[in-house]
């Protein structure tokens, strides 16, 4: 907020974005690029996840953002085209040592997408598939799992009553808020979120982002989004990329009342994207 | 600068376009149904009893039987006028005869009746029988004469020899065919024995059980012989003596006749049953007369034996082999053209994958089993030669590209984004496939096997050469132990259409058959498809997935 903070000259080609102080690191990422191909998609990008706050990515279409985010549980690993230099630091193990193992990471790295995308199961099958997966077998086990899971994603009272029909038998936001409990059900740490609510009306909306609120007591939140009141409203700090460029990443206050960068500013004020 | 909307009436072009295809797919529909009326009208009439109509002439003997065909004889040259019409008469009575049916210019007939004591008797040997009842016999006691009286003592006595034929059915295909059968397990044993040559001890031993064991079977076999022979005595014990229209007489046991019918007497109610249960016969009986008469359930069964054996190995096969092309394999030119040829096996002419099935399946495979496990009884083959399972699975694999293509589509149809869902709670790309994406391609999965099932019903030409065939002693199922007999020949609907229609010995008498067994065949198709469908349903309701 203080005018020493902010530079006198807008440093418009500053290939190092300016960072606040993170005192309890969950995620690292070192100098991250990506390529799809021949087109680079992400430059050079640093920036540190502090641990159970709401980190949020915002930006105009095709920044990067999202691309940044599948970084973090190597979900692009499953384009053969991609390409990455840079490394992740996740509790100061790298992710992309070749001795990783990825599904153990992924267990550990929940997502929910952007969409909503359910098994076609039932409601209740849909929760337990992650532990199953994970070799849980007994069914109290898996019934407590099942009821916390849900509770934790504020669905329970509204299908404790019909965990057998078809997870697609849900309204959008309850689907979402299934792939919540869902990505709850394996105890991650961290929960990347790719626009969750993009799909959803504002009740809907509304209902998540309480819910993020309460997840960060025990998780750290990554989450993307287009709407940048939502940003504003729910996370901590907001990191602005642009063209694959890390901008801006301040705490979410300060980058949107004041922001350093002329980029920046522009985008948040409506200018461009 | 403005655009105005352009005034225009209606949209005739749209309409017309409409139109057309609404046209297109009423005519598929009228074309369906037609097919579907077309079979069911000239099967149907077939089992409805006529009356039987006796045609007095002007110097020759009387005709009595069903008229089936009338049609005006074509006029002479010159006068254009036709001088009378024509009938086809079904006269039966083949070993009088000569032929089933006749034909009669009516101008020659002088009176038309329809007498009350005629008689039809439909027989196991030499098929129907129109005349009158003269005399009813037991040896040379008669028991009745007189048409009314002998047809009262007969319906008793046919009773019985009913429910004589039935037992003895029993008892050949049951006791009889259970010392037979040990009969024969015994022989191949010998020869097993023969052929391994163990030491001369336990030869000895063993030969000396089997012979033993091969005396008392051969002991029981005479004696059931025996009784069998007394059975068979007793069932032709009494005799029916029948006079033709024309006069002949001729006398046939009473055991012979399978269903008697007065057509000028009985009512409405009856001829209804008659036809239910002329109806019964031909879907639950075996063949008699060269296939010309009797049911065709061996036919119905070995189609639907064979078709769910077909589609236990195509399901599998299939489902696998389109999994890898879309889930492992890399996309490329190499999956490219793998998948142009699935397509293209598609379209081999059926009768290129018979030969295949006898060259690869029937005599390299098959034979090899003969060498490896029925060593004792070749060069008589088992396996070696044609039969169901390798019938089935000639057709899995010319219906197995069906599968592919349609399981491909469905793994496809499943949104990337699902995949990506179970990946990201830690899954492996296996378990993903095996739990995510094939409960969600199931629906097309099973589409794909409907589709293969309906062409395997229809499928003829590569049958004849691995297996099927026009008449089967016994059907692949039986009580006798392993049950399942999967190396035996097998009768087929298609293949019975064949041979009723062209091969038959009374083509004018089966004509109907084939019209029957052509629209059993479509229902036995449906029904099947039916199942599957429905199991198809409940999938989608029970997976009610956006993805298919």
């Amino acid at each position: 907020m203080s005018d020493e903070v902010r530079p006198a000259t807008r440093p418009e080609d500053a290939t190092r974005a300016i960072s606040p102080k993170i005192t309890d690191p969950n995620l690292v990422v070192r100098s991250l690029s990506l390529w799809y191909g021949g087109s680079q998609a992400l430059h050079d990008v640093s920036l540190v996840i502090p641990r159970n706050q709401i980190t949020a990515f915002i930006g105009p279409s095709g920044c990067g953002k999202s691309t940044l985010l599948r970084c973090f549980n190597r979900l692009n690993d499953l384009i053969s085209t991609v390409r990455i230099e840079g490394d992740i630091l996740f509790e100061g193990h790298s992710i992309y040592d070749p001795a990783e193992d990825i599904n153990a990471l992924r267990k550990r790295i929940g997502m929910v997408f952007q969409k909503s995308n359910p098994f076609p199961k039932s409601i209740y099958e849909n929760i337990a598939y992650g532990p199953k997966i994970q070799g849980v077998k007994k069914k109290q086990t898996l019934d407590a799992i099942v009821e916390k899971s849900l509770r934790g994603a504020a669905l329970w009272d509204e299908v404790k009553d019909r965990l057998g029909e078809s997870a697609l038998s849900l309204s959008g936001g309850q689907q979402q808020r299934l792939c919540i409990a869902r990505a709850i059900a394996v105890e991650p740490e961290v929960i990347l979120l790719d626009e969750p609510c993009s799909a959803l009306d504002p009740i809907a909306t509304t209902k998540i982002e309480q819910l993020m609120t309460d997840l960060k007591e025990q998780y750290t939140l990554v989450i993307v989004t287009h709407n940048m009141q939502q940003a504003s409203r729910i996370s901590d700090h907001t990191a602005f990329l642009y063209m694959g460029q890390l901008i801006e990443y301040q705490e979410t206050e300060k980058l949107f009342i004041n922001p350093i960068m002329k980029q920046t500013e522009d985008y948040i004020t409506g200018r461009f994207g | 600068m403005s655009i105005r909307p352009k005034h225009r009436k209606g949209d005739p072009l749209g309409d017309g376009l409409t139109a057309l295809c609404g046209g297109a797919l009423a005519l598929n529909l009228v074309l369906v149904f037609a097919l579907l009326w077309v079979l069911l009208v000239n099967a149907a009439g077939h089992f409805w009893q006529k009356e039987l109509i006796l045609f007095e002439r002007i110097d020759a003997p009387p005709l009595l039987g069903e008229v089936h065909d009338r049609e005006p004889i074509p006029a002479q040259s010159d006068s254009g006028v036709s001088p009378g019409d024509r009938v086809r008469i079904r006269v039966g009575n083949r070993e009088l005869s000569g032929g089933d049916f006749v034909w009669l210019d009516l101008t020659t007939v002088t009176r038309e009746s329809r007498p009350d004591d005629g008689v039809l008797l439909e027989r196991l040997e030499w098929g129907n029988f129109y005349g009158t009842m003269v005399e009813l016999r037991r040896g040379e006691e008669v028991l009745a004469t007189g048409p009314d009286r002998v047809w009262s003592a007969f319906q008793a006595i046919h009773l019985e020899k009913q429910r004589e034929f039935e037992a003895l059915h029993r008892f050949e295909k049951g006791q009889i065919g259970d010392v037979n059968y040990r009969l024969e397990r015994i022989h191949s044993a010998q020869r097993k024995l023969e052929f391994e040559q163990p030491d001369p001890e336990t030869l000895g031993r063993r030969s000396e059980e089997l012979d033993r064991r091969k005396e008392t079977a051969e002991v029981e076999f005479e004696a059931l012989t025996r009784q069998l022979f007394a059975m068979r005595e007793e069932f032709v014990a009494e005799t029916l003596v029948m006079e033709a229209a024309d006069g002949t007489r001729k006398e046939m046991a009473v055991g012979e006749v399978v269903r008697a019918v007065q057509p000028n007497r009985i009512g409405t109610f009856s001829t209804l049953s008659l036809y239910a249960s002329r109806i019964k016969e031909f879907l639950f009986d075996a063949p008699r007369e060269s296939n010309t008469e009797g049911g065709i359930f061996p036919a119905i069964f070995g189609t639907v034996m064979m078709v769910f054996i077909m589609s236990f190995a195509v399901a599998p096969f299939g489902v696998l082999a389109a999994l890898y092309l879309r889930e492992y394999a890399r996309q490329g030119f190499l999956v490219r053209v793998l998948r142009i040829a699935v397509n293209n096996l598609a379209g081999v002419p059926s009768i290129v994958f018979g030969m295949f099935g006898l060259g690869f399946l029937v005599y390299l495979i098959g034979g090899s089993i003969d060498q490896l496990f029925y060593p004792e009884v070749l060069p008589r083959p088992t396996f070696g030669t044609g039969g169901i399972l390798w019938a089935s699975l000639t057709l899995a694999l010319l219906t197995v590209p069906v599968v592919i293509v349609a399981t491909e589509e469905g793994l496809a149809a499943v949104p990337r984004i699902v995949r990506e869902g179970s990946l990201a709670l830690g899954a492996t790309k296996f378990e993903t496939t095996w739990r995510v994406v094939v409960p969600a391609a199931a629906p097309g999965i099973l589409t794909g096997l409907i589709l293969a099932m309906a062409r395997a019903a229809g499928e003829v030409a590569p049958l004849m050469i691995v297996g099927m065939v026009k008449l089967a002693p016994s059907l692949p199922i039986d009580s006798h132990f392993p049950f399942f007999h999967l190396e035996r020949k097998f009768m087929h609907l298609g293949f019975h259409i064949y041979d009723l229609g062209f091969q038959s010995p009374n083509v004018e008498a089966t004509k109907p058959l084939v019209f029957a067994t052509a629209f059993l065949l479509i229902a036995v198709v449906t029904v099947m498809n039916l199942l599957a469908i429905a199991v198809r349903n409940h999938l989608v309701n029970k997976y009610a997935t956006s993805a298919v």
